[in-house]
């Protein structure tokens, strides 16, 4: 980030006698000793977690700290990916149960959303305030506050008897259902934040040159909308893979459970014998793909959070 | 807003667009509108109507008998803490207070760590700036459900990696590591006396503002890029101190991208169940618990629907509060800039 060096130098800074450091040491080495202490702290868990999960002794507990443990290796890996929990489903099915969960959602709250979004930036008729209104108060509700009636309607959802019965609330169809509930009026905003960002020029004029409506949505707003479209897909995504309260409260059959309650049934008072290694490997592996991913995504993530949550 | 009413060749153009526009419209927010329908705004008229009810696990069947109309019970016993199954130290006010203290304890850290480290990131000349940027978006990337989980094992009193780190520590000044088998989660007695609040909500803090600090940071570094260096200059040949430039110039240009970044931070706290729940959870004694938390807990542990119902109805209408106030906040500041 040294460019400094590039820029001419001012008249009045070449008057000064002596060709100056930017940043005196003193200060430079006060500032960095505070950015590297800073550093630390925020790095300090995830190499504890890193550190942990190499760690090849399956003890059930970490009496010391290591950066490497003696005989790093990926075992405790291994093992996370046959069963990570006492209940007996791989790691394979869970990831895909998640997978399914993460994308469905994800998938559907943005398709059906961008439209509305669209709508919502671009026309005007009498009533748009009031449905706005409507979306923006279920928006400031978090998913727990209709977590009772979401349960027990979902509940009442049942196809067939006896043991294969199928029960719409105890079924990632159901899960799905709860979620996708609070990610539409959040993709809707999201979209909305973005679209109101893109100039109208180019739909008006391929307005007045004929294009319908649908036109002008399929082939200047969509494909003008793809990193928006992207990066809404992305958040939806995110909230289902880590999605936690529904599918605890909803699902009970070891077969549908997800990444994330697994996460859960590792740690602390639950996590029983599970060696904290194992519960390592599995955090590092939850967070992996959607850290990444947020890496690359991260400018325009960010910039939209904060427009989305003002207008 | 319609761009329509620009160009007007004719009255049936005008009239077909008008309809066009308002069929166009319609169309394309059926889709949308009939989902939240069914999934959305239905289960919260219907969490309106259970709230009523003495809605409870005899009636989940799908031919078990409606629940009794209990009226406005369910909300009466919710705020006495008279609930129909006793639960252990349920109170709706000290658990509102909690988490208002808990709200606006957080978000100062954040801004101010935010706003500082972004200050300090944006001096001319300091080294390692990639290398400490690359570092600081971690707490963002990774999900708060890893965090949290990762948090309370490293919180555990015999194993967890912050007293193991404070014992090594003490070790060098002679400390016996018995002294820190401190009890960050579980422990009941008040760290600080005269202050009723419970060792895990520091545990928490800590964790929270290790979490909410970079987002800040990423915006005040996004609003200071963009103010003018001539400013600074001008002022330094005027004589202000890097003191007073920093309050006269910086503070208030970054206002108008920490306000929002604020109240959006204020209402991710106020919701934070992942962290709270998977965390502390709620403990010790419910002393941690926030509204949503507790309104989960009546799901998932008590399973008093309706009771839940009407206790979700009222954080509808507190978080409603909570947005007409950060909404004023977000007014008067502005009126303060113009």
């Amino acid at each position: 980030m040294t460019t400094q060096s590039a820029t001419l130098p001012t008249p009045a800074a070449a008057a000064r006698s002596k060709p100056k450091r930017e940043l005196p040491l003193g200060k430079q080495l006060l500032y960095q000793a505070i950015l590297l202490f800073v550093a630390f702290i925020t790095i300090f868990p995830i190499l504890w977690v890193v550190s942990l999960s190499l760690d090849p002794r399956d003890i059930s507990r970490p009496t010391d700290l290591n950066l490497i443990p003696p005989g790093a290796s990926l075992k405790a890996y291994e093992k996370v990916m046959q069963q990570p929990t006492a209940n007996p489903v791989t790691f394979g099915e869970l990831a895909l149960n998640s997978l399914k969960l993460a994308t469905g959602t994800a998938l559907i709250s943005t398709l059906i959303g961008v439209s509305a979004a669209y709508v919502f930036s671009r026309f005007d008729f009498r009533g748009r305030r009031l449905l706005m209104l409507m979306v923006l108060m279920v928006l400031m509700l978090p998913s727990i506050g209709t977590i009772a009636p979401l349960f027990v309607m979902l509940n009442k959802i049942t196809v067939g008897t006896g043991p294969d019965a199928f029960n719409l609330r105890n079924s990632l169809w159901g899960v799905g259902l709860a979620i996708v509930s609070g990610a539409l009026p959040f993709a809707i905003w999201n979209l909305k934040g973005y679209l109101d960002t893109i100039p109208r020029d180019l739909e008006e004029a391929g307005r007045i040159d004929g294009a319908s409506y649908n036109q002008v949505f399929f082939q200047i707003i969509l494909p003008l909308a793809v990193p928006a479209l992207a990066v809404t897909t992305f958040l939806g995504f995110l909230s289902g893979w880590t999605e936690f309260a529904l599918s605890w409260q909803f699902l009970t059959q070891p077969k549908d459970f997800t990444l994330s309650m697994s996460l859960w049934n590792m740690t602390g008072q639950y996590a029983g014998n599970t060696p904290w290694s194992n519960f390592a490997a599995m955090a590092l592996l939850v967070a992996a793909p959607v850290a990444v991913v947020y890496l690359a995504l991260q400018k325009y993530i960010i910039g939209g959070l904060t427009i989305g949550s003002v207008k | 807003m319609a761009a329509i009413t620009r160009n007007q060749p004719g009255r049936f153009e005008m009239w077909r667009n008008r309809t066009a526009n308002i069929r166009t419209a319609i169309l394309y927010l059926l889709p949308a509108f009939i989902v939240m329908g069914i999934i959305t705004f239905y289960p919260l008229v219907y969490q309106v109507w259970m709230s009523t009810t003495n809605y409870g696990v005899q009636n989940l069947r799908a031919t078990a008998p409606a629940p009794a109309d209990v009226g406005l019970t369910n909300y009466a016993q919710i705020f006495t803490g008279e609930l129909p199954v006793a639960i252990a130290n349920f109170s709706f006010w000290n658990v509102l207070v909690f988490n208002l203290i808990w709200t606006f304890t957080n978000v100062p850290f954040h801004v101010i760590i935010g706003v500082l480290i972004a200050v300090l990131l944006n001096v001319k000349g300091l080294w390692l700036k990639k290398f400490y940027r690359a570092i600081y978006i971690l707490p963002i990337v990774i999900p708060t459900l890893v965090i949290a989980t990762v948090w309370r094992n490293m919180y555990d009193a015999d194993y967890g990696a912050i007293n193991l780190f404070l014992a090594e520590v003490g070790k060098v000044f002679g400390i016996s590591p018995e002294v820190f088998k401190i009890r960050w989660i579980d422990q009941v007695d008040y760290p600080i006396g005269w202050l009723p609040l419970p060792l895990s909500y520091f545990a928490l803090l800590i964790t929270n503002i290790w979490l909410g600090w970079p987002f800040m940071t990423i915006v005040a570094t996004g609003a200071l890029q963009s103010i003018p260096g001539d400013l600074y200059e001008a002022a330094s040949i005027d004589g202000a101190t890097p003191r007073q430039s920093f309050f006269a110039i910086t503070v208030p240009l970054l206002r108008p991208a920490m306000i929002p970044a604020a109240v959006y931070g204020i209402v991710t706290t106020f919701n934070l169940f992942n962290l709270i729940y998977l965390l502390s959870g709620g403990g010790p004694l419910r002393k941690t618990e926030i509204l949503v938390t507790t309104a989960y807990r009546l799901v998932n542990e008590n399973r008093l629907y309706g009771v839940a119902a009407a206790f979700s109805v009222i954080i509808f209408f507190v978080l409603l509060g909570l947005t007409l106030l950060t909404n004023r906040i977000t007014k008067a500041t502005e009126r303060y800039d113009a």
